[in-house]
């Protein structure tokens, strides 16, 4: 039998508010594939931050035993130095350096910090040649595709003689030949005795290459399946298998018109030109409906949400929008805002607010003829809404002249939605409302959902997590790649539903 | 639905409670910044008060404090909105310059006829500042190049066209005294003046000049009535906020501000109205200033442009035109260069090829001395106005000391450094 080259033991890890792993175990052997697989916010790229001290010892409870050794990792300088290595999803390359500057960045073959460009070319051809890439080491990182960057990083990796390689989602962004490619590559390391853990949440590629998978499930592991037991059907149940609970508002749907209609909507990438981002979506909205949008992320939700509202991604947009059947011109955010489509955004901290200023400005900024007379700001009338809106989605803060900086997550949340609800829009378009906020802040935002439904608003909300969208919508559709490949009404649908149709449109889009 | 249904308020309200004496600490932290400000500048007076044994308050020498500084405090007004937005302006220095020789061309060399009337060259060259800040806005809006760079370009541009104009190294002048009254005129006394001791007269029957105490009447008048308004203003405002439950700061924290910055400008105003009256540019200045801290504070486009400084993606994810506004900040920010530029060369009575020479670095001083966050988002008009005087009062005061001009720039740049190490300092604490 082949011995355990790393053992993670009741590994428990909280942030404020949230427990995002408790007691996971993990046991991979040497020279094994070992998949780890969970939905979105399981806890799989947490765990692997754990393991390479990206969140240091002593920040986590549980014991990580590796080669034999408990290790206490504070920070990814000491797990690289004992050959662990982790590719994040997001590639940490410099684009204007070379392939060669990137992979010795910060370990350049030097003496007195005078670079040795000779032995660091030679050094990087050989790798390279391991990894299979044909590129000058010379060549910029930002001339070559996603794919080859991909395979930068591995070589960077190994450059550091890596011992357990970690890849978070390598294939989210590649080619269908890309991943092939890189999959292939798993398997020849896997014959050079290199062990890699693989996390991905797509299955077909998890069936091909992996030698035992883990599931992780709300930050506890779920099982560990040997290759003889691996089945799709097996590792869908294992992911999503919990139950529907009260953590949902009940609400009685009132389902009227429909309001907001997309048709044939496609989107170019804003830098690559010549890819397709998204590719001839159709869809609509109700009033008084709850639309939800499934899919995984990097599928195009919040680029088609962000396409759709002012053309704030994306170019080469095509496509026609309807708002009670007539139709209207988005093209850019103020004209979406008059026409009554609100989009609250997936980043509230980049995207959504004013850090440096008070809950009042926040909340009156995209409506800011609504209290003013003018040009002229009407104090007493801000005051009043702001104190409002305060008030309705229960804000949290000692008044409405705190630095919106200063709030915690959910009622940061809850200053974006009072700016959308204060422009009065028809059409509110909430992408990942609840990502990143505590359970009580959860079911707040979900009430103020169901209260708006109520008052015969048409909602649309993107969300990675499937039980959120299965508790609080009337209708799901299940976007992949840039399509939409599933339209189920919520009562219908299920997780396995929803997994189903994406891993299936998985083998369509290529 | 209506309020009460929103789950859970009370835990806000209890909240509410236990906050309560935190908002009036944190109301004094805030506020302590802008005191600060004023403070320093006061300390500042009554130091150079002191080392130059009076002269600094006596009403010759502030209304050349006044002359010599103002245009700097006009370009800052530009310059703070600038800064807010995320941006900076190199050139304006450059600019004030090339209006100044524009405009003494218009007025003495090219024969104009009609045109070379001082009002019209005024407004003609109002209007070209303004279409300077369009063509370097327009980059920066548009196109994306970092707005260091367009006005770094700028600055040489427009340094280069200026020293052309002029012929060279020469100076263009004399310009005609109804320009000149834009810098050194002094507001008329509509009401008549007021004698309270009159001049002594000597043996030779002449009257001995700087003798007596006449009061320019309309001054006091007007100080008067500023402060009045000031005074008003302020506790409505609070009156306001008070109304909705809401302590802007203690109230004798609030009179004593008041009754301070009240004391300070009626003091200023009676050493102005013993010499001759207001200067014309500091009713320009007072107007401006009074302008734009309304902008700012209550105009819509004011608040729109300290949330695109704060976070230009969220901004525009609003509604907010980003790109149409940035381009106003620097059509305003050339529109004021202009004025400044106007004013030098009143001041200097013609146009001289160094003329704004570097005081491009004094204006952006005084908006970071003000307070203003190099990050955008954050500053003040009146801060960015305090740090306008503390920088002119420096300037003055160690000139009469007899400070080297190397050392005087030694100091500011402490100053400066202090002022922005002090701030970071106290925010950090708080």
């Amino acid at each position: 039998m082949a011995s355990t080259i790393l053992e993670m033991r009741d590994i428990t890890k909280t942030f404020p508010g949230v427990k995002a792993l408790s007691n996971v175990k993990l046991m991979v052997e040497e020279g094994e594939i070992h998949a780890v697989v969970g939905e979105n916010g399981a806890g799989k790229s947490t765990l692997m931050k754990v393991l390479s001290g990206v969140y240091p010892s002593g920040t986590y409870d549980g014991q990580i035993i590796y080669r034999g050794d408990e290790c206490h990792f504070k920070g990814i300088h000491d797990s690289e130095r004992k050959g662990i290595v982790i590719i994040h999803q997001e590639l940490a390359l410099v684009p204007m350096l070379s392939i060669a500057e990137n992979i010795f960045l910060g370990n350049e073959h030097a003496r007195y910090g005078v670079i040795d460009w000779n032995a660091n070319e030679a050094r990087t051809s050989a790798l390279l040649k391991k990894v299979g890439l044909k590129e000058d080491p010379n060549t910029l990182i930002t001339n070559i595709g996603v794919g080859k960057q991909q395979l930068v990083e591995i070589a960077k990796a190994l450059s550091k003689e890596v011992k357990l390689l970690i890849l978070d989602e390598p294939t989210a962004s590649l080619s269908e030949k890309d991943s092939q490619a890189l999959l292939d590559l798993l398997l020849e390391f896997k014959r050079q005795g290199i062990t890699s853990i693989l996390i991905s949440h797509k299955l077909n590629e998890v069936n091909r290459v992996a030698d035992k998978v883990t599931i992780i499930r709300d930050g506890r592991t779920i099982e560990t399946l040997a290759k003889k037991d691996i089945s799709e059907d097996r590792i869908i149940t294992s992911m999503v298998g919990r139950s529907l609970d009260d953590r949902y508002p009940p609400r009685e749907p009132k389902i009227g018109e429909t309001v907001l209609e997309v048709k044939n909507w496609s989107v170019y990438h804003p830098i690559h030109a010549e890819r397709q981002v998204i590719k001839g979506i159709n869809l609509n909205a109700r009033k008084g409906e709850v639309v939800g949008i499934a899919g995984l992320m990097g599928a195009g939700r919040t680029e088609f949400a962000m396409s759709l509202f002012g053309r704030s991604y994306g170019r080469r947009i095509t496509g026609e929008v309807f708002l009670n059947g007539k139709p209207i011109d988005v093209s850019s955010v103020s004209k979406a805002v008059e026409h009554g489509i609100a989009y609250v955004t997936e980043d509230r901290k980049t995207y959504g607010l004013n850090l440096i200023d008070h809950i009042k400005h926040n909340i009156t900024l995209a409506n800011l003829p609504g209290v003013s007379r003018h040009g002229v700001i009407d104090d007493l009338r801000e005051l009043s809404v702001a104190n409002d809106y305060r008030g309705r989605t229960n804000i949290r803060a000692s008044s409405v002249y705190q630095m919106t900086g200063n709030l915690s997550g959910g009622n940061q949340q809850k200053v974006v939605l009072s700016k959308w609800l204060f422009a009065n829009p028809e059409v509110l378009i909430l992408d990942e409302p609840t990502r990143g906020i505590d359970v009580g802040a959860k079911y707040e935002i979900y009430t103020i959902i169901a209260r708006l439904a109520s008052e015969g608003k048409a909602i649309i909300v993107i969300s990675s997590e499937m039980p959120e969208l299965l508790g609080i919508t009337d209708r799901i559709y299940v976007m992949n790649e840039g399509r939409i490949v599933g339209e189920m009404a919520a009562s219908d649908a299920s997780q396995e539903k929803i997994m189903r149709a994406i891993v299936r449109g998985e083998g369509k889009a290529s | 639905m209506s309020t009460e249904s929103a789950p859970g308020p009370q835990t806000g309200v209890a909240q509410d409670l236990q906050q309560g004496p935190r908002i009036a600490v944190s109301a004094l932290v805030t506020n302590l910044r802008e005191y600060g400000l004023v403070l320093a500048l006061i300390a500042i007076m009554v130091f150079f008060q002191f080392t130059t044994s009076g002269t600094l308050f006596k009403p010759v020498n502030l209304s050349n404090l006044v002359q010599q500084n103002s245009f700097i405090i006009v370009m800052a007004l530009g310059m703070l909105l600038v800064i807010v937005s995320g941006h900076i302006d190199l050139s304006v220095g450059s600019v004030a310059g090339f209006i100044g020789a524009l405009a003494a061309m218009m007025m003495v060399i090219w024969p104009l006829g009609p045109l070379s009337n001082p009002l019209v060259v005024s407004i003609i060259c109002l209007i070209v500042g303004g279409a300077i800040g369009a063509a370097q806005g327009y980059w920066i809006a548009y196109h994306r190049i970092p707005s260091f760079i367009v006005t770094l370009a700028g600055m040489l541009i427009f340094r280069g066209i200026c020293q052309a104009l002029l012929g060279g190294g020469s100076s263009v002048g004399p310009l005609p005294v109804g320009f000149k009254a834009l810098s050194s005129g002094f507001i008329p006394d509509l009401i008549g003046p007021l004698t309270l001791i009159p001049p002594t007269v000597n043996a030779a029957g002449k009257t001995i000049v700087g003798s007596g105490l006449t009061l320019h009447l309309t001054t006091i008048v007007i100080g008067l009535v500023a402060v009045l308004a000031y005074a008003y203003f302020g506790l409505r405002a609070r009156r306001t906020r008070e109304k909705h439950g809401y302590e802007a700061e203690p109230f004798s924290l609030f009179v004593v501000k008041t009754l301070v910055i009240s004391a300070l400008a009626l003091f200023l105003v009676y050493q102005f109205a013993t010499y001759r009256g207001l200067p014309i540019v500091l009713m320009v200045m007072g107007v401006l200033i009074a302008l734009f801290v309304f902008v700012t504070k209550r105009m819509t486009i004011g608040r729109r442009i300290y949330a695109m400084g704060g976070n230009v993606k969220a901004a525009q994810l609003s509604g907010i035109k980003t790109e149409r506004l940035t381009l106003m900040v620097f059509i305003n920010m050339g529109v004021l260069s202009a004025l400044g530029g106007l004013i030098i060369a009143a001041r200097l009575g013609q146009a001289v090829p160094a003329a704004g020479l570097g005081s491009e670095l004094d204006v952006i001083a005084a908006v970071f001395i003000g307070g203003a966050s190099a990050m955008g988002g954050v500053g003040q008009v009146i801060g960015a106005v305090v740090g306008g005087f503390i920088m002119g009062v420096m300037n003055n005061g160690m000139s009469i000391m007899g400070v080297n001009v190397d050392w005087q720039q030694v100091v500011k740049g402490l100053v400066l450094l202090g002022a922005v190490v002090f701030d970071v300092y106290n925010k950090n604490k708080a």
